[in-house]
């Protein structure tokens, strides 16, 4: 780790404040991708701007029955929240899918928003990487891809967003808010993450000096057909290979709304309202399933080592809005896929 | 690093209370509260294994949650209280997560055994496993080389009172 001198907000106005005044600082929450980075040498702030103890935790209903989720608010509880088990159950499965229960008890929906990727040579400071060295070059378009993105790549990254709980967040329709040097915005999060084009060290559409404050989820929750699958090299603890979050709202076996979102395959969430439309209004059967697949993996290309990813996310998707239809969503502890 | 390395920022005074004792100390900002433990208050029980939150070794529970150190900065634990596995043993009499691990010979070498039992106390106060497959997926974050799992296991379902 490189030195760095190290505040403590007080409140967000000052985070703001703190940001503004060094170009070289961070925020940190819980620290447990940040940390990581710093170690790597990958990340080298000159300054950390704690924000751990902002009082950014509350998880309230809002006006119109939805939900805000403060920042700050640790992965564990938001997935243990009894609103959140009830009523976006989708949520709760795809935050619990993810790292191990000690990160989840640390890690902040913030932080889990922002967190960077887990392409091996953007790590590896002695390779080339325009993520973390702009203009360098990519390593990995000719080079060990296995996990990297098939939709939306540039020839400048292949790399993939390695968030799960992002992917059931953009299937649920979120919106994040964002406080910064002139004021308050709110954008959806579909639009919060970048695709990689020729500027793949920008991840997300925060500007400088803006903090996410707030994930808000609209009122409509897919409590009853949903489920998230993810599909790794190991049961537990593994980054995604491919992962898809499907919600459903049924009417008899006729599909009145539909969501499906990926992750694992891209540099951002992956969701397509042709392959949602082509649900709407239909049968809930597996040839329609298999036509959504089509559209949503539409345009995927493959590197050397990850052509089994477009086969895999096929298959993974039709079984998902399976599992949907069925309101037997995939268990994150018993692993036998249904 | 040429950048910020050419300031030296000043150490930081935190307190600390670990397994019950307050402590004091000044330290830079970059000690993880890992090596703050190890390093600075020679509390050698708690293990680095990997470094960057990938095997549990590490596991302390902070404010009763279970957490790994490695990845904690200390000075963002100022006033917390951390139990280690030195912690958990009261007087003489061992934890029963401790002694289930005794019974069910729930280690080889030994090395992951502190975050295992630390995690796994972390578990049982969490409240949400209630079968073998959700103590396995709940204990995914401590890695056992040794492949101790199947008795790891079955100890921490004795601690949490189910045959
Ligand atoms: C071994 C391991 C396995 C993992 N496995 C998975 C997995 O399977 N699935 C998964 O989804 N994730 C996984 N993770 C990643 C984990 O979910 C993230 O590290 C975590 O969510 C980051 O949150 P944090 O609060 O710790 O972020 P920090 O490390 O504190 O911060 C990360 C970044 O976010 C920025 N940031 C933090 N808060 C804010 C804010 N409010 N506004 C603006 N910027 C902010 C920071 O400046 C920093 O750049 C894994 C991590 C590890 C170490
Ligand atoms: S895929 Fe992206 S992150 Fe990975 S080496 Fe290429 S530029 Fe870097
Ligand atoms: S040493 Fe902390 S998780 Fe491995
Ligand atoms: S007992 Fe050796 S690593 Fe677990």
């Amino acid at each position: 780790m490189n030195n760095f001198q190290y505040s403590r907000a007080t409140d967000v106005a000052d985070a703001i404040r703190l940001l503004a005044a060094d170009p070289g600082a961070k925020l940190i929450a819980g620290g447990t991708n940040l940390i990581d980075l710093m170690k790597e040498n990958v990340e080298r702030p000159s300054r950390l701007i704690d924000i751990s103890r902002l009082p950014l935790r509350d998880i309230e209903e809002t006006a119109d029955g939805g939900l805000r989720i403060g920042a700050l608010v640790p992965n564990s509880d938001l997935a243990y929240h009894p609103l959140v088990e009830q009523r976006y159950p989708l949520l709760a499965a795809a935050i619990l899918a993810g790292a191990s229960a000690q990160l989840r008890n640390m890690a902040s929906v913030g932080g889990n928003l922002m967190q960077r990727t887990r392409c091996a040579y953007f790590y590896d400071t002695a390779t080339p990487c325009n993520k973390r060295e702009p203009g360098s070059g990519c390593s990995a378009i000719d080079g060990l891809n296995r996990n990297h993105a098939i939709l939306g790549t540039s020839a400048s990254c292949i790399a993939t967003n390695p968030s799960d709980m992002s992917v059931a967040l953009v299937a649920l329709g979120a919106l994040v808010h964002i406080a910064g040097p002139s004021g308050q915005r709110t954008i959806a999060l579909t639009d919060f993450h970048r695709l990689p084009e020729d500027k793949p060290h920008v991840d997300t559409n925060l500007g400088t000096g803006e903090i996410i404050a707030a994930v808000e989820l609209p009122k409509h929750g897919f409590a009853r057909n949903y489920s998230y699958l993810k599909i790794r090299d190991r049961l537990s603890y593994a980054f995604a290979l491919v992962s898809v979050a499907a919600a459903l709202e049924l009417d008899g076996n006729a599909i009145s709304e539909a969501r499906l979102a990926l992750g694992g395959v891209a540099h951002k969430p992956w969701r397509s309202l042709e392959a949602e439309a082509a649900l709407r209004g239909r049968a809930a059967t597996s040839d329609h399933f298999s036509r959504a697949a089509d559209l949503l993996l539409h345009g995927a290309t493959a590197r050397a080592h990850n052509r089994f990813k477009i086969e895999l996310a096929r298959r993974a998707i039709a079984r998902t809005l399976i599992q949907a239809a069925s309101a037997t969503p995939q268990s994150q502890a018993h692993k036998k896929i249904a | 690093m040429a950048d910020a390395a050419n300031q030296i920022p000043d150490r930081i005074p935190i307190n600390l209370v670990v397994n019950g004792v307050r402590h004091t100390l000044d330290l830079v900002p970059w000690t993880t509260l890992l090596d703050a433990l190890r390093d600075h208050l020679e509390l050698t029980g708690t293990k680095k294994g990997c470094d960057h939150g990938q095997c549990g070794a590490c596991t302390v529970l902070i404010d009763g949650r279970r957490v790994n150190s490695c990845l904690t900065l200390a000075v963002m634990k100022d006033g917390a209280e951390i139990t280690t596995i030195e912690g958990l043993a009261k007087d003489l009499t061992l934890h029963p997560l401790q002694q289930a691990f005794i019974d069910h010979d729930a280690f080889q070498c030994g090395y992951c055994t502190p975050g295992q039992i630390c995690s796994a106390a972390g578990l049982l106060a969490e409240g949400r496993a209630r079968d073998a497959d959700e103590i396995r997926e709940l204990m995914s974050g401590n890695l056992c080389r040794c492949g101790a799992y199947p008795n790891i296991v079955a100890a921490i379902q004795q601690a949490m009172g189910r045959p």
